[in-house]
Formats: C-alpha cells, sequence, structure tokens
C-alpha cells in the first residue's frame, strides 16, 4: 500500500522537479537578458528551436528505453537535411518540369515538397535499417554502430554537398518550419484541445473506477486539466501576439501524442520497455526481441527525417554543419526528462520537457551572447549532471 | 566465560510502520548448531544485520552479548564484526569470478612483501593451510568460475573463516545447492563444530535442521515463538509453530485421472555452449500425459533446466531430436511456437528470468499474452485488466493494487505473479522450473494446491525441483537426470528418496527396484 503511493509520488515528483527545473533556467536567463528572452518573438523562436531536437528525442526515447543508444541521429538529420535541400534545388526541380511541363509554378513547388518530404522519410527509415540489422540482428553494439554512423553521415553530408550550402528550397517546405496558423484558428484549436484534455482526464478516472484502482481526489486532477489548458491558452496568446501558433510546433504536439500513444497502447510499445527492463525474461516470454529493436531504429530513422526536413525548412537551405551535435541535445533531452540510461523507464512527454529545457538552454545562452566556446562546455556539463542525477536518484533507492 | 557464546535479550527493532522483531530472546550454546526457521518475513534478516552491524548499536532496543560483551557497532563497517569473530555466509555470494580461489579468500588484505607487491607464495600457502585446517577440499589456485555452486560456498566459508570466526552465521547456505553438495555442506559443518566453531544456521528448509542442528529457534513474524533441543521435536511440530496454524498436510493432493499422451519428446540432444554454462543433454526421450504431474530430480546442473527449456524454444547448440504435441510434430527452438502448441514455461530464476522487475503486476502478466488483448493497432486495456485481475485473485497475490511494482512483492508473491503470466494463456502443458524455490510454506503449500487443481483440469505439468521431499509429495512419476542423460522414471509409489538420489547420483538400482 504504502509503497505504491511513494511509488507514483516519486514519478510525480520527478516531473515538477523537471517542470521546477524548467522556470528557473526561464526565470534566470530572464534576469541575464533583462527579460528579452520573455519578448513574444523569442518564444516563439525558442519553441520552434526545440522542435527539430525534441523529434529526435522521441525517437531516442525508445533507442535508450531498449537498453541501446544512437549516436548518429545529428548526422542522420543533417544527411537527409542535405539530401531535401538537394532534391528542391537539383534533381526534382530538374526532373519534373520535364515529366509534366503543363503543370503551373505554384503546383510544381507543392509537388516538389510532396515528393521530397516522401522520399526524404524513406530514406530516414533505409538508414534506420541498415543501423537497426546491425545492432539488432549482426549483435553489433549500437553504441558502436551509431558512433561509426555519426562519421559515416557527416562524410556523406560532406560528399554530397562538396562543402557548399544547397539553395534555393521552395516555398511550401519553408513553411513547414516558418510558417504560422492564423490566429482565429489557432485559438479554436486551443478550446478543442482544452475539451479534449477534460474529457480525457474525465475518463480516465471514470476507467480507473471502473478497475477499481486508487483515485486521485477529483479536485486534483481537475486542477490538473485546468493547469494544463491554462498553459496552452497563455501559450496561444503569447504566440499569436507575435504572428501565431507555428507549424513546427504543431507538427511536434502531432508526433509526440502518436508516440505516447505507440509506448503506451501498443504491444511494440510495451515490448519496448520489457526488453530494456529485462532482456531474457522479454525472450523467455516468446517476443522477438531482434524483430523490436530493428522496428525501434526504423523509427528513429524516420524521425531523424522530420527532424532533418524541419531542420533544412527552418534554415531555408541545405547546410554542411546541419545537424551538428544534436545527439548530444537529443540524449540529454531524454535523461532530462527522465528516461533511464538502463534502460526500461521513460516518458515521450518528459523527453518534450527536456527538449525545451536544452534549447531554452541554447537560445538563452545565445541571447546572452556567450562565446560558442562557453556554450559548448556548459551543454557537455549539463549532459553529465543530467546523467548523475538519474544514477544518484537509482542509489538512493 | 558462560556456556553462550550469543545471547539476545529482548531485542526490538522498529522500522516505520512495521515492527520488525519484537522483544526477541534467545540463547546460543558455545559449539552447537543452532538452527533458526521461520517463514520469509519472519525477521530472520534483520537478526543477521543486527549481528552483521548493518544496523548499529542503538538503532534496536535490547541487547546483543556475544561472549558476554554487548555489542556495540557504530555502523560505520561491517568490519567490526568480522574482527570481533562474527563471520557471515549470505545467501548470494561474493566472490569475484575472474580471481582464483585464494585470491578471493585474501581480497583485499594480500600479503605484501617489503616493496608492497602482493607475495603470492604467502597467499597460496596460508589459503592452504586454512583449507586444510578445516578439512576443506577446494582446488586453490582455480580461478572460482570453474568451480561449481557448492565449492563456491565452501570459498566463502573458508573466506569467511580466514580471519578466526569463532561464530559462524549462515543464510540460507542451501538454496542453491543439490542434494549431493548439502551433503558435503553438512559434513563440513560437522567438522568445524568438532573444531570448536559455533554455528547459526538460518534455512526455512526444515529437513535440514534435524539432520545437523543442535537446537532450533522458531520465529514467527518477528517475535520467538520457542527455542528448543532439535531432538525433542518433530517436523509437523515446527511447521505448526512457523506458519501459527495447523497444516493437515505439506502436499495437497487432489484426485486427479492421468490422460491420454499430449507430448512426447524423442531423443533430445544438445551441445554445450562456449561458456559452458548449459549441460549438454544426451538423446533424452520422454512422454507426458494430460492431467499428469511429473517431476524432474536430479543434482544441480544435470541437465533438468536444459531439456525444459529446450523443448520450450529457448536459444541453445545444435538441438537435435523430435517433439510431438497432442498427435503433431512441433518444429524446435521456437518460444512462439511452442507457446502456440499450449506449452508454458515458469523459468527457474524469477528475478532474472520472469520479472521486469520495474514494471507493474499487470504488465508483468500480460507481456506473453497481449496478443490475446490486442487488435491491429492498440491494446484493450479493459480486457486486459480484467484478466489480470482474474489471476490476481484466483492466485490471492497479496498487493493492493495491479499497478503496484512487482519490485515491492514478496519473493512468494512474485513467484506468483509468474506462475500467473503463464496461466493467462491457459497452458495444456505447464513446465514449472523449481517454482517453491526461496518462498515460504504458506505460498508453498498454495502452489502445490494449485499444481494440483490443474492437474485435476487436465494440464499435463512437468516440474523440476531439487527439494526430493517436494517431488514425492505431489508427483505422480518422477524422472531422473544425471549429466544430461535420463537415468530413470519412476511411478511415485516406488519412489524413495533413496532411490532418486541413487539414480541421480549416476548409479543403477539394484536387482529387483525398477527403474
Amino acid at each position: 500500500m504504502t509503497l505504491h503511493i511513494v511509488d507514483r509520488m516519486r514519478m510525480q515528483l520527478k516531473t515538477y522537479t523537471m517542470i521546477l527545473a524548467l522556470l528557473v533556467i526561464w526565470v534566470l536567463f530572464g534576469f541575464l537578458t533583462h527579460w528579452v528572452f520573455f519578448s513574444p518573438t523569442n518564444l516563439s523562436n525558442l519553441f520552434r528551436q526545440m522542435t527539430i531536437i525534441s523529434f529526435l528525442a522521441i525517437g531516442m526515447v525508445l533507442v535508450i528505453v531498449t537498453g541501446n543508444i544512437d549516436l548518429s541521429v545529428g548526422s542522420v538529420a543533417g544527411f537527409i537535411g542535405v539530401v531535401a535541400a538537394g532534391l528542391q534545388a537539383q534533381i526534382l526541380s530538374d526532373l519534373l518540369p520535364r515529366l509534366f511541363p503543363s503543370v503551373s509554378a505554384d503546383s510544381m513547388a507543392i509537388l516538389v515538397t510532396v515528393l521530397t518530404i516522401v522520399i526524404c522519410l524513406i530514406v530516414g527509415a533505409l538508414i534506420g535499417m541498415y543501423q537497426g540489422a546491425l545492432v539488432a540482428y549482426l549483435g553489433i553494439p549500437a553504441f558502436i554502430v551509431t558512433l561509426g554512423g555519426m562519421l559515416l553521415f557527416r562524410g556523406a553530408i560532406l560528399g554530397y554537398t562538396q562543402g557548399k550550402t544547397i539553395v534555393p528550397i521552395e516555398e511550401p517546405f519553408k513553411a513547414i518550419a516558418q510558417g504560422y496558423l492564423p490566429r482565429s484558428v489557432g485559438l479554436i484549436l486551443a478550446a478543442v484541445v482544452i475539451v479534449a484534455i477534460f474529457v480525457f482526464y474525465l475518463s480516465n478516472r471514470n476507467q480507473r473506477k471502473t478497475y477499481g484502482f486508487p483515485l486521485a481526489p477529483l479536485g486534483v486532477d481537475l486542477l490538473k486539466a485546468g493547469g494544463f489548458s491554462a498553459a496552452i491558452v497563455v501559450y496561444v496568446l503569447i504566440m499569436n501576439d507575435y504572428q501565431g501558433l507555428q507549424n513546427p510546433v504543431l507538427l511536434m504536439a502531432l508526433v509526440a501524442i502518436v508516440f505516447n500513444y505507440i509506448t503506451k497502447n501498443t504491444r511494440f510499445g510495451r515490448y519496448a520497455y520489457a526488453i530494456g527492463g529485462n532482456r531474457e525474461a522479454t525472450m523467455l516470454s516468446g517476443i522477438n526481441i531482434q524483430r523490436n529493436v530493428f522496428k525501434v531504429f526504423i523509427l528513429m530513422g524516420m524521425l531523424c527525417a522530420v527532424s532533418g526536413i524541419v531542420l533544412t525548412a527552418r534554415i531555408a537551405a541545405g547546410s554542411v554543419s546541419g545537424g551538428e551535435n544534436y545527439e548530444l541535445s537529443a540524449i540529454a533531452a531524454c535523461v532530462i526528462g527522465g528516461t533511464s540510461l538502463m534502460g526500461g523507464e521513460g516518458t515521450i512527454f518528459g523527453a518534450i520537457i527536456g527538449s525545451l529545457i536544452m534549447a531554452s538552454l541554447e537560445n538563452g545562452m545565445s541571447v546572452m551572447n556567450m562565446g560558442i566556446e562557453w556554450q559548448y562546455m556548459i551543454r557537455g556539463l549539463v549532459l553529465i549532471f543530467a546523467v548523475y542525477m538519474d544514477v544518484a536518484s537509482k542509489r538512493s533507492r | 566465560m558462560s556456556e553462550y557464546i550469543l545471547q539476545f535479550e529482548g531485542v526490538t527493532k522498529d522500522f516505520p510502520g512495521v515492527r520488525a522483531l519484537s522483544n526477541v530472546s534467545f540463547k546460543v550454546r558455545q559449539g552447537e548448531i543452532h538452527g533458526i526457521c521461520g517463514e520469509n518475513g519472519a525477521g530472520k534478516s534483520t537478526l543477521v544485520k543486527i549481528l552483521s552491524g548493518v544496523y548499529p548499536h542503538g538503532s534496536y532496543e535490547g541487547r546483543v552479548l556475544f561472549k558476554d560483551t554487548e555489542l556495540a557497532f557504530s555502523g560505520s563497517s561491517i568490519r567490526q564484526a568480522i574482527r570481533q569473530g562474527i563471520a557471515i555466509v549470505y545467501q548470494e555470494f561474493a566472490l569475484v569470478p575472474q580471481l582464483t580461489v585464494g585470491e578471493n579468500i585474501y581480497l583485499g588484505r594480500e600479503p605484501v612483501n617489503t616493496a608492497g607487491l602482493v607475495n603470492w607464495h604467502k597467499l597460496y600457502s596460508e589459503t592452504r593451510e586454512l583449507l586444510s585446517k578445516y578439512h576443506l577440499v577446494i582446488p586453490f589456485e582455480q580461478k572460482v568460475i570453474n568451480l561449481g555452486v557448492g565449492q563456491q560456498q565452501m570459498v566463502e566459508i573458508a573466506k569467511a573463516l580466514a580471519e578466526s570466526a569463532s561464530l559462524l552465521i549462515l543464510d540460507e547456505p542451501t538454496s542453491a545447492l543439490a542434494e549431493k553438495e548439502v551433503e558435503s555442506l553438512f559434513e563440513i559443518l560437522h567438522k568445524l563444530k568438532a573444531g570448536g566453531v559455533t554455528c547459526i544456521y538460518i534455512s526455512h528448509k526444515l529437513e535440514e535442521f534435524f539432520r545437523i542442528a543442535d537446537s532450533l529457534t522458531v520465529i514467527r513474524d518477528g517475535a520467538v515463538i520457542k527455542s528448543l533441543p532439535v531432538k525433542a521435536t518433530s517436523t509437523e511440530e515446527v511447521i505448526k509453530m512457523m506458519v501459527g496454524r495447523e497444516m493437515k498436510e505439506r502436499f495437497p493432493r487432489t484426485r486427479h485421472q492421468v490422460g491420454e499422451v499430449v507430448l512426447q519428446a524423442r531423443g533430445i540432444s544438445t551441445s554445450t555452449d562456449a561458456a559452458k554454462t548449459k549441460r549438454a543433454l544426451q538423446g533424452v526421450s520422454f512422454e507426458l500425459h494430460a492431467g499428469e504431474i511429473l517431476g524432474i530430480a536430479g543434482l544441480m546442473g544435470s541437465g533438468r533446466t536444459e531439456l525444459l527449456t529446450a523443448i520450450f524454444g529457448a536459444p541453445v547448440a545444435h538441438l537435435n531430436g523430435s517433439v510431438v504435441v497432442e498427435g503433431k510434430e512441433m518444429p524446435l527452438g521456437s518460444i512462439p511456437e511452442a507457446m502456440a502448441r499450449g506449452i508454458s514455461y515458469v523459468p527457474e530464476d524469477r528475478k532474472r528470468q520472469g520479472l521486469v522487475i520495474k514494471e507493474t503486476i499487470s504488465n508483468n502478466m500480460s507481456l506473453p499474452n497481449l496478443k490475446q488483448f490486442s487488435s491491429v493497432l492498440a491494446i484493450n486495456k479493459l480486457k486486459e485488466i480484467r484478466e489480470c485481475q482474474r489471476l490476481f485473485d484466483y492466485l490471492r497475490i497479496k498487493s493492493n493494487s495491479l499497478m503496484s511494482s512487482v519490485e515491492s512483492l514478496s519473493g512468494g508473491n512474485q513467484q506468483k505473479v509468474v506462475i500467473a503470466k503463464w496461466l493467462m494463456s491457459k497452458p495444456r502443458i505447464l513446465f514449472l522450473d523449481e517454482p517453491t524455490r526461496g518462498i515460504d510454506v504458506g505460498a508453498k503449500y498454495e502452489i502445490y494446491k494449485l499444481i494440483s487443481e490443474l492437474a485435476a483440469e487436465g494440464v499435463a505439468v512437468v516440474m523440476v525441483s531439487s527439494e526430493l521431499p517436494e517431488l514425492l509429495g505431489i508427483c505422480d512419476r518422477i524422472l531422473v537426470m544425471h549429466e544430461g542423460k535420463l537415468m530413470g522414471a519412476l511411478p511415485v509409489e516406488q519412489a524413495t528418496q533413496e532411490k532418486l538420489m541413487t539414480l541421480a547420483a549416476g548409479m543403477t538400482l539394484k536387482e529387483g527396484e525398477s527403474a
């Protein structure tokens, strides 16, 4: 009885500490930047910045939960970003007008964008299959496969770009990262989401009641749902004060919801946690570990593709240095968000908050005009500190 | 000095919300073997932790007298206990497998020469002296990894004795040992006793006290029920004291009808893997009937576990032979295949092989059975929880909710979760590998009852066990294995402990004794 409640409280305590840490960092940067940090322009920027890392962090949760690691995500995202730029600037823009000469320029831009996205996702999946096969079926440690992959795909970027920046990028493609929802649509969306949150909380209570599980007092649940709703309203209002809800943030929310569902409600998700929690017991439960680890890496590859697409859309070019050191931010985001490097533990929600913390650090340090050398060192130390917190919390049990 | 080496006087130890020991008093005579028995959670390990200094002086009420002086450990280091002459051999070994026996025994206090380098000659000659003093036969220059479990335990004992202990505490020493190794352990204990070492022997295997101990203290729910000489009591009486209620019989038997053959294994052979951790099987064949409880006896490492896991489809090297389930040949080497044919396997080591320890009870139970509750996209959680709840109630698992982590459960309840996990698929053939290891008498009884009930419903049960009385108590037929070979099969009416042990030792039965 007591243990159960303590367990739940510990989990929630973790979430609250995380959010508290975020607030402390924000207030600190707000103070240090004479509150420039909190300007709607900068906040809008910050959230757009975080999305690129968050896609990687979402995939990384699954990778780490199964007891693996992926050090190649930065290079892979960068590589796919360059591929996306190349497809638009060179390959597709040459090929398509010849195939469909009658299509108008505007429609052609949309067609190029859609095809680019599809091809990038396929390339991501293929890279995931390649790394997943080496890890799952050949049994090479993920650390080595992806450390190699980090150099392999960084090399591929250099080879493909020949050191040059690839432009131009189609307008519809840029909108993926740079576009905004009309303000009214943003408000309507917020209202819909708030209703959904309350419905979710109340139906969840009902379900728990049917199973006879302990219920938190109604007030507590309403307070939580209210808190989420308030955060959404405040967020939408601030964003509308600038230019509106950002497209990439919506995309991130969507991907996060899908992956949250995968981790909690599908067999594949359950198996991933079981594999990381106890590989042998999972194997003896008749679960194909290799196939599931393989799938995890394919998903990771596809999320690298999403990240690369948003990256290229944001900077409106294919850049040689795209995605550099993103693996560090993604891993740090997961660990800060409560994912255990020992495997078997971690949530998508935590990874999103972790990404926000990492993005806030990077954004805040830039706004402060801190030297890049300090930024690198601080990010490195934050990663180490986050892992230490994880290790220390294990020890105290 | 008084005739008592150790005296507990009114020791009470509280934890937040729980009283682990309440007013515990008992005396251990100089030079005797003193058994302490009690169910899991009765307070045995708390006693040990007070003696080892894990719970320092002042963290408990009452007094503990060792050689007539009160123990006053500060809790800063458990070496204080060793220095005073109290040595403890824990259930789980603390040996470094890659080091030799000698290195292990002197780990952390290697004899050094003037240059500060390890004096290997001295280390090994001291090891030799130590071993011969206590009549321990261990190849002391071997790496520990190459020794059997029984020998590893001797190393632990030698390590404990190396600092001239006068009181040796053994905590569940036989839980990992096979019968033969238990024999030699007892021999050693007798020799130690003759050499003047007092021994506290903690166990929940009752038979052992009657074979080895001079006196016995029974504890239940943190209190001493009785201290008495072993000669003055009986197994039944001790059980009654341990569980606090009368248990009519230790092995419940319900009538069950043995039906047709459901599984035929023919010539199952394997080879050892590179690490030599698994025993190679050499052409094992047997038949299993519906509603039958088939026991498999044999020493640790005789291939019992390997036989079950090979049939169940766990990876093994060079698997040969055939298995026919309900008239149809089953492709070997695939667990999903075996599960699809109604086979379940409850593994030997529940923490390592059975449970995802951080996960909830329900997630553990449903892990192999998720297909039952899943559509293409999602798990139907309502269905899942209902099924988990059914087994949770059926097996009377003690926890407040299915959502508790299995980490928080006692050994017996964890074992029930593993069994529930494998009953959920409604198996027609159930393999149980040491299903009662390390769990208390009450939980054991419930598991025996469950096995009988399942057999009565027509489930074919195969049960591997190191405890012969248990096999004799509930099985219909007992197979005996030795070094990867099947030595014989005895109907339970003809089986005796002696016969089973003879076969398990690799000898054949005398004329007139069928096997």
